[in-house]
C-alpha cells in the first residue's frame, strides 16, 4: 500500500481526507464478502427465481412458463409427500429435541463432579454428523440384528421394522434427531451459566422454591437462547438430506421422502431445473416464514436483559 | 460424649440428604441418556472388529467375539481409501485457508473501519447465515456448470475464498474485543490496515482464527451434499461420498467393514474435537451454530 501517502496524508489533508481513505480502505477490504454475496447468494437467488418461471431441463435453454412450476405443485403427490414428511418431522423433533437438550443443560448445570465429560459426550454426535452416522444407524434400526430391537426385546416388546414400515421410519429419524441434541445443549447451558446466581440468592430469602425460581428466573434469562436454538433447529429440520439419501432413499412408500431429497431428486436425478428452483423458494418462504411466527409468537415470552 | 457424636452424625446425615441425594439424582437420569449417546459409538467401534457375517446374526453383541483385524485392510482393498482421503484433504485444507484468509480481512473492516453502508452490510451479512443451502443450489449448480467447473474442486473450494458469514461474523466479534490502542499505536508507527491486521490483531486471534478452522474441518470433511451434486467421477470422490460407495460392493456390504470405514472416517473429526474442545464450545456460544 501507498505508506508514504499515509505518512504524509494527515498533515496535509483535512479530517476528511482520512475518513475518505479510511472509507476506500474499508470498501475494499470488505469486497469480498460483497462480491461474494453477489456471485454466490442474491445472484443465484434472482436466477432461481427466474427459473422458478420457466421449464428448464439444462439441455435446452430455459423456456417462460409463467406459474406452471408452482401450478404442478398443487397437482403432485410427491411434493405433498415431501412437505408433509418434513413438516410432522419438524413439529415432533424440533420440541422434543429442545425439551431434552434443556433438560440435560439443567442437570449438568447441577455442579456434579463429571459434567465436563458428560458435556463432551453429548456433544461428540454433532462432530461426527454425516455419512458415517447415517451407516451406524442403518445398522442400529435393523428389524431382525439391530441393537435397537435387540435393547427393547430385553425389556419384553418386541420391536418394529423401524426402517422398512412406512408408519415407523419417521420415528426413526426423529430418535436419531435426539441422538444430537449436544449442539443445541451446550448453547443452552452457556446460557445457564450466565444466570446470576444472586438473582437466585435473593429469591431463595423471600421464600421461593427451586421450580418457581426456575420459571421466574431461569427461565426468562435464558429466553433469548431458547429462541435462537428453536429457529436454528427449525431451519435445520427442513434441510435434512444426507441420512434419508443413506438409510431410505425416502422409502418405503416414500413415508421418509424428505423436502430437500425431493427437491434434489427433481434437479440432479430428473433435470427438473425449473421445478426445483420453484421449490427452493417455497422452502426459502416456509423457512422465513416459521421464522418470522417464531419470532412473532415469542415476543412477549423472551426477555432481554436491558431492554 | 455420646451426644456430641450422635449429633454430629444427624449432621452429617442431613448433609447428606441435602447436598449428596440431588446429585445421586442427578447422575440416576444422566446415566441412562449417556448411554444412548454412546452406544452408537461403542456398536460403530466394536462391530469394526467383528468377523465378516457378524451384522446378520442374532443376538448382536456389543464386544466382538473372536476379535479380527481383518476389516480394516479390506476396506483399503475394496475402495481406493488413501485416494478419498487425500481428495478430502485437498478440498478441507484449501477451504480452510481460503475462509480464514478472506474471513480475516472482512472481519477487520466491519471490526474496525468506517465505511458508507458498513451497519448495513453487516445486517445483511447475519441475514445470508440464515439462508440455507438449498435456496441457492441450483443455480449455482447451473453457473458452474457453464463454467465448466463441475467435476473439479473448484465449486467445493472457490466460495471459501469470498469470506463465508458464519467466519466472518465470528471474527468480527473476536476483533471488537481486542484493544484498539495497539492498531491506534501502529497507526502512528505507519502501519497500514493489511498489516495490522496481519502482524498484530491475527497472531492476537489465534483462538478464534483456530475455531474458525475446526468448523471448517468438520464441516467440509463430512460434506455430503456438496460432493455429491459436483464430483462424478470415482477418482475425484471425496471420503463422504467413497464410503457410501462402500456399500455397493460384495465384500464391502458388511457390516463389518462398513462400521471400519465409519471409524476411519469419524476419527479426524473426533481427534480434533477432543484437541480444541474449548474453541468448539466458544464457537457454537457465541454463533449459534451447531457445527
Amino acid at each position: 500500500m501507498a505508506r508514504s501517502g499515509t505518512l504524509a496524508g494527515p498533515r496535509r489533508r483535512s479530517g476528511m481526507g482520512l475518513a475518505r481513505r479510511e472509507a476506500m480502505m474499508g470498501l475494499l477490504l470488505v469486497s469480498p464478502w460483497l462480491l461474494g454475496f453477489l456471485i454466490f447468494t442474491l445472484g443465484p437467488m434472482a436466477a432461481s427465481l427466474w427459473f422458478s418461471f420457466c421449464e428448464y431441463k439444462v439441455i435446452q435453454p430455459p423456456r417462460w412458463i409463467g406459474l406452471g412450476n408452482y401450478q404442478r405443485m398443487f397437482t403432485d403427490d410427491l411434493f405433498y409427500r415431501s412437505l408433509s414428511v418434513t413438516t410432522r418431522y419438524t413439529l415432533v423433533s424440533v420440541p422434543l429435541g429442545i425439551l431434552a437438550a434443556l433438560a440435560v443443560a439443567v442437570l449438568l448445570n447441577q455442579n456434579v463432579p463429571g459434567a465436563r465429560v458428560i458435556r463432551t459426550i453429548f456433544y461428540l454426535p454433532s462432530v461426527v454428523s454425516g455419512v458415517a452416522v447415517a451407516l451406524v444407524f442403518s445398522w442400529i434400526f435393523n428389524y431382525r440384528f439391530g441393537i435397537l430391537n435387540y435393547v427393547i426385546g430385553l425389556f419384553g416388546i418386541r420391536g418394529p421394522d423401524w426402517l422398512g414400515r412406512p408408519q415407523w421410519a419417521l420415528w426413526a429419524f426423529i430418535l436419531m434427531s435426539l441422538w444430537g441434541i449436544g449442539g443445541n445443549m451446550i448453547i443452552l447451558l452457556a446460557a445457564l451459566q450466565g444466570v446470576p446466581v444472586s438473582l437466585h440468592e435473593a429469591a431463595e430469602i423471600d421464600g421461593a422454591n427451586s421450580f418457581v425460581r426456575f420459571w421466574t428466573i431461569t427461565m426468562p434469562m435464558i429466553s433469548p437462547a431458547l429462541l435462537l436454538v428453536t429457529i436454528m433447529s427449525i431451519i435445520g429440520s427442513w434441510q435434512v438430506f444426507t441420512s434419508a439419501y443413506i438409510m431410505t432413499g425416502g422409502g418405503p412408500a416414500y413415508a421418509t421422502l424428505f423436502y430437500l431429497l425431493y427437491l434434489y431428486r427433481n434437479a440432479f436425478n430428473w433435470f427438473e431445473m425449473g421445478y426445483a428452483s420453484a421449490m427452493a423458494w417455497v422452502l426459502f418462504v416456509i423457512i422465513l416464514v416459521c421464522t418470522l411466527l417464531t419470532l412473532r409468537g415469542s415476543q412477549s415470552l423472551v426477555h432481554y436483559e436491558g431492554a | 460424649m455420646t451426644t456430641a457424636a450422635s449429633i454430629r452424625r444427624g449432621r452429617i446425615t442431613r448433609r447428606i440428604v441435602r447436598d449428596v441425594a440431588p446429585k445421586v439424582l442427578v447422575y440416576l437420569l444422566l446415566l441412562p441418556l449417556t448411554c444412548f449417546i454412546i452406544m452408537p459409538f461403542a456398536w460403530m467401534v466394536g462391530s469394526s472388529f467383528k468377523p465378516i457375517g457378524s451384522g446378520i446374526k442374532f443376538p448382536p453383541q456389543f464386544i466382538p467375539n473372536p476379535i479380527v483385524f481383518t476389516n480394516y485392510p479390506l476396506v483399503f482393498k475394496t475402495i481406493p481409501f488413501l485416494m478419498y482421503t487425500r481428495n478430502s484433504l485437498i478440498v478441507t485444507l484449501t477451504v480452510i485457508v481460503g475462509e480464514v484468509l478472506s474471513a480475516s480481512v472482512v472481519g477487520y473492516s466491519f471490526a474496525r473501519l468506517r465505511f458508507p453502508g458498513r451497519d448495513l452490510m453487516f445486517v445483511v451479512l447475519l441475514a445470508t447465515m440464515m439462508i440455507p443451502y438449498p435456496v441457492t443450489m441450483v443455480p449455482t449448480f447451473i453457473v458452474f456448470k457453464i463454467l465448466r467447473w463441475v467435476d473439479t474442486y473448484l465449486p467445493l473450494t472457490i466460495p471459501a475464498f469470498f469470506a463465508p458469514p458464519f467466519a466472518v461474523f465470528l471474527l468480527r466479534q473476536f476483533f471488537l474485543t481486542v484493544n484498539r490502542e495497539l492498531d491506534d499505536a501502529a497507526k502512528v508507527d505507519g502501519c497500514n490496515e493489511l498489516r495490522i491486521l496481519f502482524q498484530i490483531l491475527m497472531p492476537l486471534s489465534k483462538p478464534a482464527l483456530t475455531t474458525v478452522a475446526i468448523f471448517s474441518f468438520t464441516a467440509n470433511w463430512n460434506d455430503f451434499l456438496g460432493p455429491l451434486i459436483y464430483l462424478s467421477s470415482a477418482r475425484m470422490y471425496t471420503l463422504a461420498l467413497g464410503i457410501n460407495y462402500l456399500r455397493s460392493f460384495r465384500g464391502g456390504g458388511d457390516l463389518a467393514p462398513q462400521m471400519a470405514a465409519a471409524v476411519m472416517f469419524s476419527l479426524p473429526c473426533i481427534v480434533l474435537f477432543f484437541l480444541g474442545q474449548k474453541y468448539f464450545v466458544q464457537g457454537i456460544v457465541t454463533t449459534g451454530l451447531k457445527g
